[in-house]
């Protein structure tokens, strides 16, 4: 099935969940993403079992806390 | 209020502009916008602002100027080494532009301060280096009805949002609670490309003139994220239900504002 994650239309295996795109994603600090799936957030606690669905739209926002 | 000509000469290419005009100039000598940190981002957002005419300016850090910080903090030279950088960012911005007023506050925000600081400033720009600082202007900005535009920048991304009262998710509704200290790196073992200051400390000061003329679209509702190394901006759309939010949604389970511990990198 095909997913679009941070802007891209990605080929990912069927029944994926949140937490393996994570992991499949390399995404930084994975305890600290927050994660938003067709504009609404996902709940970190979910991480594990939602499953994500063929055309789903998923973002990863990261904290960035520099400035000075 | 009418111009000098001194004035029609120096704000000359603003009042062209149909979305300004002398009107929307006036609108900005009328103005103030509060800077909290004048470092890598309130640096050039404050020079920016200084030069437009925004008629009040205030600025508030508690540092002194270091040579470490002279490869991106624009608005401070080698000769400010070791004087407070509200007062050399005051410096500066008064031999731009003599029309600003600006007012200096040497401290760092906390929850004892900080909504005496932000109520009579009209937006809010946070470029602060810590999220202790972030999530307390996030909350009091929530709180007291104040727009301000949040920031962060490391190594070669940056990325901002803006938040205007009922027009969108703020900080809190994304990030949720601030990461448990030094578990996402913040600061200066980091480190960051100086230009990246540049660029999103300018974005933050034209999100402040465009909220102060009324023109455009904010970025009210998402987040523009920034790669230097790709060469990439992103606008990325936030999830618009923030009924859900601690600070600001329903329900508030937040009504006093906190402050968190500051990461050990941080420490001065
Ligand atoms: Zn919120």
């Amino acid at each position: 099935m095909k997913l679009t994650v941070a802007g891209e239309v990605k080929e990912v295996q069927d029944g994926i969940t949140i937490a393996e795109l994570i992991v499949q994603e390399k995404v930084e600090t994975p305890e600290y993403v927050t994660v938003s799936v067709n504009d609404e957030f996902a709940k970190s606690e979910n991480f594990q079992t939602q499953v994500l669905q063929d055309g789903d739209t998923v973002e990863f926002l990261y904290f960035m806390g520099g400035g000075q | 209020m009418a111009f000098s000509n001194e004035q029609l000469e120096r704000y000359s290419r603003h009042i062209i502009l149909k979305e300004v005009g002398a009107k929307g100039q006036k609108k900005l000598l009328n103005s103030s916008v509060l800077i909290i940190g004048a470092g890598g981002l309130g640096a050039p957002a404050a020079m920016y602002l200084a030069a437009a005419g925004i008629g009040r300016i205030g600025i508030a850090d508690a540092d002194e100027v270091d040579l470490s910080n002279l490869q991106r903090q624009i608005i401070h030279a080698t000769e400010d080494l070791g004087k407070a950088k509200v007062q050399s960012a005051k410096e500066t911005m008064n031999r731009m532009n003599p029309d600003v007023t600006v007012d200096t506050y040497r401290t760092f925000v906390d929850s004892e301060n900080i909504t005496d600081l932000i109520k009579d400033y009209d937006f809010i720009i946070d470029g602060t280096d810590n999220f202790p600082a972030k999530f307390l202007i996030n909350d009091a900005c929530v709180m007291a009805g104040k727009p301000f535009s949040h920031a962060g920048i490391i190594r070669f991304k940056g990325q901002l949002m803006t938040y205007v009262p009922g027009q969108g998710p703020c900080y809190r509704c994304v990030f949720k609670n601030p990461p448990p200290k030094d578990a996402v790196p913040t600061c200066k073992q980091a480190g960051v490309i100086g230009a990246m200051g540049g660029v999103i400390g300018s974005l933050q000061a034209m999100e402040a003139i465009k909220y102060l003329l009324g023109v455009g679209d904010l970025l009210t509702g998402y987040l523009l994220t920034y790669d230097a190394l790709k060469m990439e901006f992103r606008k990325i759309k936030l999830p618009k239900d923030t009924s859900g939010c601690a600070v600001c949604g329903d329900h508030p389970t937040i009504t006093e504002l906190i402050d968190y511990e500051q990461a050990e990198c941080d420490m001065h």
